[in-house]
């Protein structure tokens, strides 16, 4: 089972990893298989002429997180939508009717409806680039190498197996192959005092 | 049903299901749980060594060329003549003098630039009997450009001379060793020179202020991050935002992410924003209103002299003006530093904690914790960004800033700096040579609207022209190359808009893009240039830290539609006057790109590959060889033997020159501020922090213009992938959005007696109250009634200079906001 890492504490929100995802897949405006959403929240303390922020932000760059229990493989009603051996989630372009269950089942809105081709489409962690040996286009294209990928249990050992933090969803809900290091006012699901920042572009 | 409607659901489905948060805030940080418990400090990973596309006919290097401060090789994949696919750097590691030089959220849009509509496909020369800006345009032969730009650049020298001819700034070609030239210097240079400027939009007070404390003729730069990570114990960002300005993964973002991770090295972040370096690297965030560092400054001085926590021996040994001991002859008492922050200077004011947090809008309790923090955790790393010295004080403001770091006695010293911007291994191979200027008079980067506009009325003394006492005629011929000078990132974007397209003023213009920019649209001729991905060049580092390198930008593909590289537009007209010869010396693009390297560069650099070899090498990276950057160490070690270039040899905190330009310099505006200073003194200007507060203004709101991932400058900013990424919108402290009824994502008017604009905002608690920041670099989009719809806040900044720069003061606005 693969999965994706991501690190809080090292993104800046740039977006080269969205970029470098729809430049590799061609894909149009509107459709991006990996977005980044700022959560943000607190205030300031205005005390006559002076004020005191008690502020805080930080950005959770998302894919596919190719789960355990991907909704979007339940709902199909064509079986386009798949788990390959490698437990990666894909969409078979030759089955996809672009009724869009999918897209209204995942909690990530992971799965996509391209308009030019009429069917859903969605990241695969870059399956070609997987079968030559190379690392998925968005991991390498991290400027602050916020972002890893590989066998989910590798990556638990290594990085811990955190990944319920706002504003991401109810991990329960599809159990995502997904690891997330906290950024250090990271807010736990559920018990989140912000809100998302940048709703335009995701 | 379009594309537009679905990716408008698409969006709001997004946003609905992500988690409950629900717009709007109002509960503390300090709830918020800290996560320690997590081993590792990110991805090590190194890149395996891809190859993109298995089915792409070959892979060459390229760059991308902006002026972001850094610079980045990506491999640009071709298949059938076009370029496929952009893939990243693929060499170096993630070690801090190895890294690799990923490329960031701009240069991965790469062929969306190459490829964009926007590409200008043929010369073009504006309809005979229409005005400047009419947007009228007849397409002509190479021939016929070639000609007519020839013909002009005569008639100007014949009629008003060399003096009249002028290349206005422009950075969206920016340090690559040939094509940032194109050669335009060169060939005006063969033909007599041209009316040159000093300093440029990116540091213009800092750059010329410098001289006068520290005797540099640029900015004088501090100790590297890469210093402070091995030597230092605290690291001060003081309006410095690495994370945002200089993007590159080979660069800042990664050195000072690098800093963050290293154990025992604190880092304050002062900035009125919020930034993507606040929420990663501060430790602890300070925010004065913009404009006020220096008052921040004095607060702290005070607060570390009361206390006796200065560095008395290094300011006596290597400074003077800082008390009346140590003051320069000929000049009045009580005219020290610390004579105006005990209220014996003319002003009679003390410069307590609370005074500078009256001006400052900081708690005077952080302001006194921070002069002791200071003190306590040397040494110290005070590293200004640009922002503070980009305001009508913006001198004294940077000059503060060095100060602090003279009163802490860091200057020279191993984790310790100069108060200067973040120090680098400057790059040590070749640029183009443009020859010698004959010319000998320069106005200031931000001069040119008035060298249009009244010429000859401009003086030394009340313009800043150097190099004669006035100018003769002004500019009478205009070149614009790689910039949008012209249309919005000048200032007062409707007033120069009127300037230019008055056709008895300047009486040509040229620009040549490869974008049909706002400056095309006011031009008299367009001349289509290519992109680097079609031509040879060569990319060196810039801002970087103490890892140096050289690009190989390969011609990758043939030149787009009717395009043509710069250099081969000079070259035809060099012939047109006779000096094909002495501009081309026989070269051409790819020739010079080898000459310079295997002459210059290869010597230059220990180990540097050869030109062939650099086409499969790619990227060649070289350290500064005496470790990490530690400026003025020289002059730290032996004062005596290593003096600086300033009249006293020291440093100048009470400077006799600008003593004497304080007598001298005129300012018959009588603008609030407009005045020179001999000490680094806080100076309130028009529309600063303070009238931005008196009751009753009629703009209360500061507005600032931070540099915006979606671009670099104006350069990429007509790019859908990035506005769709990264769309305008304005900042707007969430307290004084609900003052005024909007929420965040309502179109909301800027406005001050300059222009309109109108935007979407974006309301955060993540900018002070009181401030708004409109983020430069957008492109004008003006409708029929003269309101930008854009969001480019050069339609609000104003056309007036700073004291001693001359220079631009973009974050030095007031505008008031309200709903549309």
């Amino acid at each position: 089972m693969y999965g994706f890492y991501f690190d809080q504490t090292l993104c800046n929100g740039c977006k080269a990893c969205q970029i470098a995802c729809k430049d590799k897949h061609d894909n149009p405006i509107g459709v991006n298989w990996r977005r980044v959403v700022e959560y943000t929240g607190g205030s300031w303390q205005v005390d006559g002429e002076t004020a005191r922020p008690n502020v805080f932000s930080y950005y959770t760059s998302m894919a596919c997180n190719h789960c355990e229990d991907p909704i979007c493989v339940t709902v199909c009603p064509t079986t386009a939508m798949t788990k390959r051996e490698d437990g990666t989630v894909y969409v078979d372009q030759s089955k996809c009717v672009g009724c869009r269950y999918c897209e209204w089942a995942c909690p990530y809105s992971a799965p996509q409806f391209n308009a030019q081709t009429g069917h859903m489409s969605k990241c695969d962690l870059c399956y070609d680039y997987r079968q030559t040996g190379q690392d998925p286009a968005c991991v390498d294209a991290c400027p602050a190498r916020a972002l890893d990928w590989g066998p989910i249990e590798e990556l638990r050992a290594k990085y811990g197996d955190q990944n319920a933090f706002e504003p991401l969803p109810d991990p329960s809900i599809t159990r995502p192959n997904l690891v997330i290091k906290p950024h250090r006012d990271a807010q736990p699901f559920g018990h989140g005092t912000g809100f998302i920042a940048n709703r335009q572009e995701i | 049903m379009g594309v537009g409607f679905l990716e408008q659901d698409l969006r709001r489905r997004s946003f609905l299901k992500w988690s409950s948060a629900v717009a709007g805030s109002g509960a503390l940080v300090g709830a918020a749980l800290s996560f320690t418990g997590i081993p590792g400090v990110g991805s090590q990973k190194v890149a395996a060594a891809g190859d993109g596309m298995a089915d792409a006919d070959r892979t060459v290097w390229s760059a991308c060329v902006v002026n972001c401060g850094s610079r980045c090789p990506i491999r640009l994949q071709i298949k059938d003549g076009t370029v496929a696919r952009v893939l990243p750097d693929n060499t170096g590691d993630d070690t801090l003098f190895n890294r690799q030089i990923r490329a960031c959220v701009r240069g991965r849009n790469m062929r969306q630039r190459i490829y964009s509509p926007d590409r200008i496909k043929a010369p073009l020369k504006r309809r005979e009997g229409t005005e400047r800006g009419d947007g009228q345009w007849d397409e002509i032969s190479w021939d016929e450009a070639f000609d007519l730009f020839a013909e002009k650049l005569k008639y100007t020298i014949d009629t008003y001379g060399n003096e009249a001819i002028f290349k206005v700034y422009g950075s969206g070609v920016w340090n690559a060793h040939l094509g940032t030239s194109g050669g335009w210097g060169r060939l005006f240079n063969l033909l007599g020179g041209y009316l040159g400027y000093y300093s440029n939009y990116s540091y213009s007070q800092i750059g010329t202020i410098t001289r006068f404390h520290y005797g540099n003729p640029d900015e004088q730069i501090s100790n590297s991050f890469e210093d402070s990570i091995k030597h230092g114990r605290m690291l001060v960002l003081w309006g410095n935002n690495p994370q945002e300005t200089r993007m590159s993964g080979g660069g800042l973002v990664f050195t000072s992410l690098e800093a963050a991770k290293t154990d025992g090295l604190k880092i304050v972040v002062v900035d009125p924003r919020h930034s993507d370096s606040v929420s990663l690297l501060a430790d602890e965030w300070i925010a004065p209103r913009p404009g006020t560092d220096a008052a921040l400054v004095a607060g702290l001085v005070h607060h570390l002299v009361s206390n006796n926590l200065h560095d008395q021996e290094f300011l006596d040994k290597y400074c003077i003006g800082f008390d009346e001991e140590h003051m320069p002859p000929g000049v009045p008492a009580n005219a020290s530093y610390r004579s105006y922050i005990e209220g014996k200077g003319p002003d009679g004011i003390e410069k307590t904690p609370e005074w500078a947090s009256r001006i400052t809008g900081v708690p005077t309790q952080v302001i006194k914790n921070f002069a002791f923090e200071l003190a306590a955790t040397k040494p110290v790393n005070i590293a200004q960004g640009w922002g503070p010295q980009r305001h009508a004080n913006g001198e004294n403001q940077a000059r503060a800033i060095y100060l602090l770091s003279n009163v802490l006695g860091q200057v020279g010293i191993p984790g310790g700096g100069t108060g200067g911007r973040e120090g680098y291994h400057w790059p040590l191979t070749q640029w183009f040579p443009d020859g010698e200027n004959k010319v000998p008079v320069t106005i200031s980067n931000f001069g040119w609207t008035d060298a249009i506009d009244r010429g000859p009325e401009l003086t030394a003394t009340k313009d800043g022209i150097r190099g004669a006492d006035r100018l003769n005629v002004g500019i009478k011929f205009m070149l614009e190359y790689g910039g949008n000078m012209l249309a919005s990132q000048h200032a007062e974007n409707l007033k120069t808009r009127e300037i230019l397209r008055d056709q008895s003023k300047c009486e040509f213009i040229c620009v040549v893009d490869n974008q049909f920019t706002g400056s095309a649209e006011l031009a008299d001729l367009v001349l289509p240039d290519t992109t680097t991905a079609e031509r040879w060049d060569l990319a060196p580092s810039e801002y970087t830290g103490d890892m140096a390198y050289l690009i190989m930008c390969e011609k990758a593909i043939e030149p787009l539609y009717d395009s043509r590289p710069a250099y081969e537009m000079v070259t035809e007209i060099s012939k047109r006057f006779g000096v094909q010869q002495e501009f081309t010396e026989g070269r051409d693009l790819e020739g010079w790109a080898r000459y310079l390297h295997e002459e210059f560069n290869r010597k230059a650099v220990p180990g540097m590959p050869s030109f062939d070899e650099m086409k499969s090498v790619g990227v060649y990276r070289y350290v500064n060889p005496e470790g990490t950057t530690v400026a003025l160490k020289s002059f730290r070690d032996d004062p005596a033997a290593n003096p600086l270039a300033t009249p006293s040899g020291k440093i100048e905190i009470f400077s006799a020159e600008l003593y004497e330009m304080s007598q001298k310099w005129e300012f018959p505006g009588g603008d609030k501020g407009d005045r020179v200073t001999p000490l680094p003194e806080y100076v309130a200007t028009w529309e600063g922090a303070e009238e931005a507060r008196e009751p009753n203004a009629k703009y209360p709101i500061q507005l600032i213009g931070h540099h915006y991932k979606a671009r670099t400058h104006s350069t990429y900013g007509n790019l859908t992938n990035l506005q769709e990424a990264h769309p305008q919108m304005v900042w707007l402290n969430h307290l004084d959005a609900a003052d005024r009824g909007i929420a965040d994502g309502d179109t909301v008017e800027l406005f001050n007696d300059r222009g309109r604009v109108q935007i979407k905002a974006k309301v955060t608690p993540r900018i002070m109250p009181g401030v708004a920041s409109l983020p430069q670099g957008a492109w004008m989009k003006v409708d029929a009634a003269g309101v930008d719809h854009g969001g480019s806040v050069n339609v609000l900044s104003r056309l007036h200079p700073a004291p001693v720069s001359k220079g631009n003061c973009q974050h030095t606005n007031l505008v008031q906001i309200k709903k549309v």
